[in-house]
């Protein structure tokens, strides 16, 4: 949660606009994905600017700008600046958009030798060296995490902006869902390396019901504890090798996963 | 429940009987919560027959493990406690409280009160009766009005028409210590019945009149003083073999003295400040209450969940923000709260030596170890080594 000043209150029949930066239109989808809820929506307020949805733009100014994606180019780094004008509040959705997303990874890698690899005539590629969240650009109001986010979430999110709360989205672990649900703990029962202690909640504990570890697309918790937590995975067994992986995924800029991620690369490489 | 009328009378309940039992009380109108196998969990489940219980398995647990094994399958109840305890059935993990709609310019309230079932706990342990009995006085079933009472509410329903048959311990957890906290591993009070397993069946103890009236439809006869003698037996065997120890003398004075304690960042080093620990807590009872609203419905609700001190916004106060801001103020607090400052808010221990803060902590984090350390540092001295009653399996560094 980045929101300092006040949450406003948004009048019936705000505009809402979407829109996609670096990102695999996941979030976009996950909006679509509403179902029901997605008629709701629609009633509840305009979608002004939406094009995964629609062809029609309505010019800005808009109540609400969701934002999908990363930014990693310089025409994207342009842009953002002006949804920030365009929108008098601005929600940061995604893991791409809060933390950089998977393509972050760049960030550790030289681009010039990817880009060199990928395309067959490299001089028409503008890009930059490296992936950011929005918030590094410009000033979000407030973040939705997850790789995609979450329905409930994305709900809670217009709901509570429609009535001028403040959106019920907690910042604590994801073990208080998972125990919430009564499930069983992977990490205590079968000593597999799962991320939730240190992990944001708001998926309701998906990978654990499915019995396999959290890979954290939910990124970092409120004072996450990967020291602790790392020393642990390394004691079932895990490598250091294992451990940055874990943590070098969506979130991988998010500066805890980022700090331990570095951690244990070193001491792998001291090996 | 009533304990007025505890006879205390024994009677031997062949194996065969428990089916009987279940479905007598399924006929009673109660639903049936007993341990049940659940992938590799005992977890407190439904069941329709006895034949859902949990059996045939021992559970192996230590600091951040748990692990289930194949046993004998005659017996049922080698294991002790999975995460769950009758926590999540009196005190639900996600409650409605209310449902409100706007017509013309006033909310009107449009929920019904939560339906309250009628429980029967059958095969929970000595150190959750205890609990149970921590959560009375927490939530004011017993006479004491000591939290909002609206929301205790429930509680209080739902605990009024429980009925409880407990087991008692045969085989303690690796990571139990009901006999330092003085809980168990057998039941003396708050059950309406207690069964001590035995090859053939159970010895029975009924303890008050609703036990007995169940008595009077079972299939039971006086049991031989050998029966009797064998379970006393088995019991003996299993205070002797729990593994954790926590020595209660002069704890609470001396975890007072304990705010400045350099050991608090030393856990704080370890703790993750997950939470796991209080939502398994079978006395653990923070929650938190919020609102939503509908889209386009105007449906407002109001709902309570298990929240957790460890939870960095759950001190969250206006206008000065979180007031425990580390992971050792919330470790200090929570663990403070529990052995300490429990006994003055609601004149008992806030633990009852279940383990499962010790098995469910994900970097196994040992409560008994921790708080043996605490108050015995000398300035200057170092950290002092924890006595041997501690149940010290690490060494310090």
């Amino acid at each position: 949660m980045l929101a300092k000043r006040p949450i406003p209150k948004v009048p019936p029949k705000s505009r809402l606009a979407v829109f996609k930066f670096s990102s695999c239109d996941g979030c976009q989808l996950s909006l679509l994905n509403l179902e029901e809820h997605l008629l709701e929506l629609v009633d509840a307020v305009e979608v002004a600017y939406f094009l995964e949805a629609r062809r029609r733009e309505l010019p800005p100014p808009y109540d609400v700008g969701l934002v999908e994606g990363s930014i990693s180019t310089p025409h994207e780094a342009q842009r953002i600046r002006q949804v920030r004008r365009d929108c008098r509040y601005l929600v940061a959705i995604g893991a791409c958009a809060s933390s950089g997303g998977i393509q972050a990874l760049r960030n550790w890698a030289d681009i010039g030798e990817f880009v060199g690899a990928v395309y067959p005539n490299p001089q028409y590629i503008r890009t930059l060296d490296t992936a950011t969240p929005i918030a590094a650009h410009v000033f979000v109001d407030f973040e939705l995490r997850g790789c995609p986010v979450n329905h409930a979430q994305l709900l809670e999110l217009v709901s509570a902006l429609l009535v001028g709360r403040r959106p019920n989205v907690p910042t604590s672990s994801l073990c208080l869902e998972c125990k919430r649900r009564g499930l069983p703990c992977v990490l205590v029962t079968h000593g597999q390396p799962c991320l939730g202690p240190a992990v944001q909640a708001g998926c309701g504990a998906l990978c654990p019901a499915c019995n396999r570890g959290c890979y954290g697309c939910f990124g970092p918790m409120e004072q996450p504890n990967l020291n602790s937590l790392g020393d642990r995975f390394l004691e079932l067994g895990a490598s250091h090798r294992q451990i940055k992986h874990l943590l070098r995924m969506f979130n991988a800029y998010q500066e805890p996963f980022k700090q331990a991620s570095d951690h244990h690369e070193r001491l792998e490489q001291q090996k | 429940m009533s304990q007025t009328n505890a006879s205390n009378q024994k009677y031997f309940l062949p194996r065969a009987g428990l089916e009987p039992l279940v479905r007598i009380l399924r006929q009673r109108g109660y639903t049936v919560l007993a341990p049940t196998r659940r992938d590799e969990i005992i977890s407190l489940a439904p069941v329709e027959s006895a034949d859902q219980i949990a059996r045939g398995v021992h559970d192996h647990q230590d600091g951040g493990r748990y692990r289930l094994t194949q046993a004998d399958p005659e017996i049922m109840f080698e294991y002790v406690l999975g995460a769950d305890s009758p926590k999540r059935y009196l005190f639900p993990p996600e409650l409605p409280l209310v449902e409100l709609r706007v017509r013309g310019n006033r909310f009107v309230p449009t929920s019904q009160p939560p339906a309250i079932a009628q429980y029967a706990f059958l095969g929970i342990r000595a150190c959750e009766l205890a609990a149970i009995k921590v959560q009375d006085r927490v939530f004011g079933h017993a006479g004491q009005d000591t939290l909002c009472a609206d929301a205790a509410e429930y509680y209080r329903r739902t605990r009024r028409q429980a009925l409880v048959i407990a087991v008692n311990c045969t085989r303690p957890g690796g990571t139990c210590f009901c006999a330092s906290m003085g809980t168990g591993p057998a039941a003396t009070e708050g059950f309406d019945l207690s069964l001590t397993e035995l090859r053939d069946g159970f010895l029975l103890t009924v303890g008050s009149q609703a036990g007995a009236a169940l008595c009077a439809e079972l299939e039971i006869r006086a049991p031989t003083s050998t029966e009797e003698g064998l379970a006393e037996m088995k019991l003996a065997a299993a205070r002797s073999h729990m593994q954790r120890h926590l020595d209660t003398r002069g704890l609470k004075e001396r975890l007072e003295q304990t705010i400045d304690d350099p050991n608090w960042e030393r856990v704080a080093a370890r703790c993750l400040s997950c939470g796991n620990c209080t939502m398994v807590c079978p006395t653990c009872f923070c929650f938190t209450v919020s609102d939503s609203s509908g889209l386009t419905d105007g449906v407002y609700g109001r709902t309570r969940r298990w929240e957790s001190c460890f939870s960095h916004q759950f001190s969250y106060v206006a206008g000065s923000g979180p007031v425990r801001s580390t992971i050792a103020a919330r470790y200090r607090h929570w663990l403070r709260h529990k052995l300490c400052t429990w006994w003055d808010q609601f004149g008992v221990s806030g633990c009852v030596g279940c383990g499962r803060c010790i098995t469910w902590c994900p970097v196994g984090i040992d409560l008994t170890e921790e708080a043996s350390r605490l108050g015995r540092h000398v300035p200057g001295a170092g950290v002092v080594p924890i006595p041997k009653a501690g149940g010290t399996k690490e060494a310090l560094p």
